[in-house]
């Protein structure tokens, strides 16, 4: 029983940095229509944003308390500002370009990561988390990191406020629209232009608030962690169904459940292979993904 | 005073297939023109080029005296243009007062902040809902309605921006028959009761006849008349191109 509480929490940690990173990225590409394979690279960036300020480089900052918390805070602006400019300097230019697109957020996923090897080296660093935050707790007999809760809670924090955003504010109407159908919005003579920036600004954001506590998650940030996330995310956006936010949030759940017992009850390193296998059964059963948006 | 909208030479083609042909027509405030002709007679192209949903090749189009030709569909709406397509053009997953919300808050542009809750636009929303008859189907979302209330929400969606233009593209088509007289009396009302300037294309000339101001009857791409309904209809040229076999 404790094992499978452990599985289950570790599982749903997992799912909360899969969704925090895939939520942006299924909004970007229902809005948008664009890939964007840089997203991963946005989570890199909030991840050594907070490292940095959290290594004691930024004043006020801190590994502990209120110092930690203006570290995440830190990375994920830097994040978002990041996204801002990567949508305004590089996506707008080639919105009638959608191959010249791709080939850039490509071009942004891999360049990123050489940057920060080049900085600060290939190898992982150690990510200087709060010593509360390390710990852990008893649930029905099994030991539960706290971390796992931190991420839990933040994804459950950022899903009802992306769903308040979506559901109450005038640029979320603008929005949900957009998913649907991007020309009638035109067509009504809304600059669509301003909700790709705000929808940009969010997915980054939260994409680097997965990088910041990702760090947290595995003890440490490296170049690449934002491009192997970045794969299951996709797996997640598509699985979910394309711009929708609470399927992302499900199939997050899904996805980080099925790989974390996978892993333990096969062989390690198969909880991949099961998640591609969940994929391509429920692709089979719903080709539009879990809430009907087609993929 | 200029008139609300102005066509000259107005002309567009694909692939050296020529779609529209130098047409050109005025039409002044507070008018009714319906558009009829064959499929594939050019009028939705015609709509097409008018809104700005794709750029004119030849001619030039002017609203309210302002050339427009160069500006893009946003722009356009921006100016007053406001147009129904032939197929649904809803968002079938957003409620009936999302979507004249949203228009409300197109037209009101200028004072766009970020944090301005949607449900700002209530009482206006009500009110366009209860002129389309729709009052009781705001919390339904788009996809659950009939294609007669489609319809109407799309004209919904029009009203509540004030256009000074409206351009409806067969706004019966897909509409059942009993549903026919109900949206036809909104759009008569539209017109004569709040002085709408109106551009319609539709096949059903039952339904035109008690509307239109003048009847525009399009023949590959071309304006082959455009006159009264009862001059329209006894053109000679007009009844042999179109109106003997089509109608």
């Amino acid at each position: 029983m404790s094992t499978v509480v452990l599985l289950a929490v570790t599982g749903l940690g997992l799912g909360a940095l899969y969704f925090l990173v895939a939520s942006g990225l299924s909004l970007i590409f229902g809005l948008m229509d664009v890939l964007n394979f840089a997203h991963g690279a946005l989570l890199s960036i909030g991840a050594y944003g907070s490292w940095w300020a959290a290594s004691g480089h930024l004043p006020g900052a801190g590994s502990s308390g209120a110092g930690f918390v203006l570290a995440v805070a830190f990375g994920t602006a830097v994040g978002t500002l990041a996204a801002v400019v990567l949508e305004l300097a590089l996506i707008r230019p080639l919105y009638q370009r959608p191959r010249e697109q791709v080939l850039a957020t490509v071009g942004v996923g891999l360049a990123v990561p050489a940057l920060l090897s080049a900085i600060w080296g290939a190898d992982a660093r150690p990510f200087p988390g709060p010593h509360a935050l390390s710990g852990t707790f008893g649930l029905l007999g099994a030991r539960i990191p706290v971390n796992r809760l931190v991420l839990v809670g933040a994804a459950l924090l950022v899903l009802a406020a992306l769903r308040l955003f979506l559901g109450r504010t005038r640029h979320g109407l603008v929005v949900r629209a957009g998913v649907e159908d991007r020309a009638m919005v035109t067509a009504l003579g809304i600059d669509v232009r301003r909700a790709f920036t705000l929808v940009f600004a969010i997915g980054g954001a939260a994409a680097a608030l997965g990088g910041a506590l990702g760090g947290l998650y595995y003890g440490s940030v490296d170049p690449g962690q934002g491009t192997s996330l970045l794969i299951f995310a996709f797996v997640v956006v598509v699985m979910g169904g394309m711009g929708s936010v609470a399927g992302a949030a499900l199939a997050a759940a899904g996805v980080g459940l099925v790989q974390q017992f996978a892993n333990y009850y096969t062989a390690s390193g198969l909880g991949d292979l099961a998640v591609v296998v969940l994929l391509a059964a429920l692709l089979l059963l719903r080709p539009s993904g879990l809430t009907g948006r087609l993929a | 005073m200029a008139p609300v909208l102005h066509l000259a030479g107005v002309g567009w083609s694909v692939g050296g297939a020529t779609i529209v042909d130098d047409v050109s027509f005025d039409v002044r405030e507070g008018e009714f023109l319906a558009f009829i002709g064959p499929n594939g007679a050019g009028k939705t192209s015609l709509f097409n080029l008018i809104s700005g949903l794709v750029p004119a090749g030849r001619g030039s189009i002017a609203l309210d005296g302002a050339d427009v030709t160069a500006e893009g569909v946003a722009a356009r709406a921006r100016r007053g243009l406001g147009r129904t397509f032939q197929t649904s053009s809803l968002w079938p997953a957003m409620t009936v007062a999302d979507h004249v919300r949203l228009a409300a808050q197109a037209a009101d542009g200028g004072s766009y902040r970020l944090w301005r809750r949607a449900a700002a636009y209530g009482g206006q929303v009500a009110r366009v809902l209860e002129r389309t008859g729709l009052g009781h189907r705001a919390d339904a979302v788009a996809g659950s309605l009939s294609h007669g209330e489609k319809r109407k929400l799309e004209l919904a969606v029009l009203l509540v921006g004030e256009p000074r233009l409206m351009l409806l593209d067969e706004p019966m088509a897909g509409v059942s028959a009993e549903e026919v007289p109900a949206l036809t009396a909104l759009i008569r009302s539209l017109h004569r009761d709040e002085g709408r300037t109106v551009l319609m294309v539709e096949h059903h000339m039952d339904v035109l006849l008690g509307l239109a101001d003048r009847l525009a009857v399009m023949h590959h791409g071309t304006l082959l008349a455009l006159d009264t309904p009862q001059a329209v209809m006894a053109d000679a040229t007009v009844q042999s191109a179109y109106l003997g076999e089509a109608l």
